[in-house]
């Protein structure tokens, strides 16, 4: 199925594709799914095998990589424990977070670098793990939302806040929210209200709760 | 998700120091992409908008970071992030114009990442071009944004030839100000080029926004200390005051004697290819007192010349106001 999508769905990403694609109606679309007999919710276990399998086509790369080029067997420190993985050269830290090692708290919004959906800290500073690749990260210490709480299952005092001034609504943006809360405590420890605001810019937050959020920033700061 | 989210595959060498980056450079020519924070290049590459064959990192490359106060100014390696020079102690005590600039760009997370270089060398944001449209930057023989049903209010107004695209970078307009030399390496040697003429326009290579050639790497960026210390003002207007790209931004440094200008560079982004620098501005206010007169006139020649688009004509009271402020307030 993943074939078939790779050369005759929307997301057909041949290099003639280009000036179709931005043909392609909403209609067509449709059609396009239905005929290749995928739903749209699919579409995220297409990337899944696109992104992970090594000769899909133009999905990956060739499978005996070239003298000089980086090696796809990669170890990753993530939430203090180092995990082995293959990693593609073109993927992001996103994708490998969430397809390969199943740590799918971190979100994929915008897939952009515009929504902060995905931010993760590496060596204790907030990015978008959507674009990072992966293959930068060596020997440096990824943090994830999964690696806030204690080892009880007791809550990182930035979530316990998130919780007590009712942060998330829907709770797509929290867990990036949520790493940007604790990057801005681990550098500023007492930041002012401008300061938060400032420090969680790069995170958007369709239900706008904002205010909410830059709350629970101050009560965490006001506690630690 | 947005459409192709799957980069395509492209082999990806991590050099360790510039001869081995150079010689990669050299091998695989047209074929290589030189990525830095990728903040510009993954976007490319996941829309499939670019297809490199070789992807270089640069990041492993020591030499290429790093800010160092040197005899006459200071140097900011082209690969040094911009939350460093935005943060950076000598930066903001030299040149506070600058890691401001540094502090406007985009949003936390992308700052932390993102270098200097890869700021000054991003390519153009015309939404046309990113999309993947055959327009002459991309090689075509048409502009999407310079026709009737083109939406073009962030497009610009001085310097059009066939493409309309303006400079996207916060960095670029304070540089240019601040008369900034930039490191050029290749396999033949280093080079030094001013700040002004390493932005090139669509007259001189509409492939292109710098001088810079498949085979050059941006190694670091030299601030003379010419204007250290010197007043200042920066400013960045843009539809939302976080991630966003300057609608038009203005970076200025002054010398007074008293209230009177001896001397003055003023830049604004956003109204052409390249950040514009306005010598006519300069030479107008250059010898006279800080007033409203002053002011005045500083505004109306600014904006001398603009040609705007059909929904751009916003940008002219824009950049004439920015340019009285770049002077009155510095």
């Amino acid at each position: 199925m993943s074939d078939d999508m790779n050369n005759s769905g929307p997301y057909s990403a041949s290099p003639t594709a280009v000036s179709t694609r931005s043909r392609t109606s909403r209609r067509n679309f449709i059609k396009g799914v239905i005929a290749s007999g995928a739903t749209v919710s699919a579409g995220g276990y297409l990337m899944t095998m696109a992104g992970c399998s090594s000769d899909s086509g133009d999905g990956g790369s060739a499978s005996a990589p070239a003298p000089g080029t980086v090696e796809r067997m990669l170890v990753l420190n993530v939430n203090g424990e180092r995990r082995t993985v293959d990693v593609l050269p073109q993927e992001t830290l996103a994708m490998t977070l969430r397809y390969k090692l199943s740590l799918t708290g971190t979100k994929l919004g915008c897939d952009r670098g515009e929504c902060g959906a995905c931010t993760v800290l590496i060596d204790d500073v907030a990015y978008n793990a959507c674009s990072v690749l992966t293959h930068t990260l060596r020997g440096r210490n990824v943090m994830t939302i999964e690696g806030l709480a204690a080892a009880d299952g007791s809550l990182h005092p930035v979530q316990q806040a998130f919780i007590d001034e009712l942060g998330p609504q829907c709770g797509f943006c929290t867990p990036g929210q949520v790493m940007s809360a604790v990057a801005l405590l681990k550098e500023n420890p007492r930041p002012s209200r401008q300061q938060a605001r400032e420090a969680m810019a790069g995170n958007l937050c369709r239900c706008g709760a904002y205010d909410n959020y830059l709350n629970a920033v101050m009560r965490a700061a006001r506690g630690a | 998700m947005a459409r192709g989210d799957m980069m395509k595959g492209f082999e990806l060498y991590q050099p360790a120091d510039l001869d081995n980056a150079l010689s990669l450079l050299d091998k695989f020519g047209e074929e290589s992409w030189k990525l830095a924070g990728g903040q510009d290049s993954l976007d490319w590459f996941k829309d499939r908008a670019k297809q490199p064959k070789a992807v270089i990192d640069l990041g492993g490359i020591q030499a290429l970071r790093g800010i160092t106060e040197t005899a006459d100014g200071i140097e900011i390696g082209a690969l040094t992030t911009l939350r460093e020079v935005a943060t950076n102690a000598a930066i903001n005590a030299k040149f506070p114009l600058l890691g401001t600039a540094a502090s406007r760009v985009a949003s936390p997370q992308i700052r932390n990442q993102a270098t200097l270089g890869g700021n000054l060398c991003q390519d153009a944001r015309c939404w046309y071009y990113r999309y993947g449209l055959d327009c002459y930057r991309a090689g075509g023989n048409k502009c999407y944004a310079d026709s009737p049903e083109g939406v073009n209010r962030e497009h610009c107004l001085f310097g059009a030839d066939r493409c309309v695209a303006v400079t996207p970078s916060d960095t670029a307009v304070a540089l240019v100000a601040l008369d900034a030399r930039m490191v050029v390496v290749n396999k033949d040697g280093e080079r030094e080029i001013a700040a002004e003429n390493f932005f090139i326009g669509p007259d001189v290579n509409i492939t292109r926004m710098t001088v810079l050639e498949p085979g050059d790497i941006l190694k670091s960026v030299r601030i003379p200390a010419t204007w250290a210390g010197a007043r200042w003002y920066f400013e960045k207007v843009a539809d939302r005051n976080t991630w966003d790209f300057a609608l038009v931004n203005v970076a200025s440094v002054i010398k007074l004697t008293g209230s009177t200008i001896d001397d003055i560079r003023i830049v604004c982004g956003g109204v052409q290819c390249v950040p514009r620098r306005l010598t006519v501005v300069e030479e107008v206010v250059k010898g006279s007192v800080r007033n409203d007169e002053t002011f005045e006139l500083a505004a109306q020649s600014a904006s001398r010349g603009a040609t705007p688009l059909n929904y751009n004509h916003f940008k002219i009271p824009l950049m004439e106001n920015l340019v009285r402020r770049a002077i009155r307030d510095a």
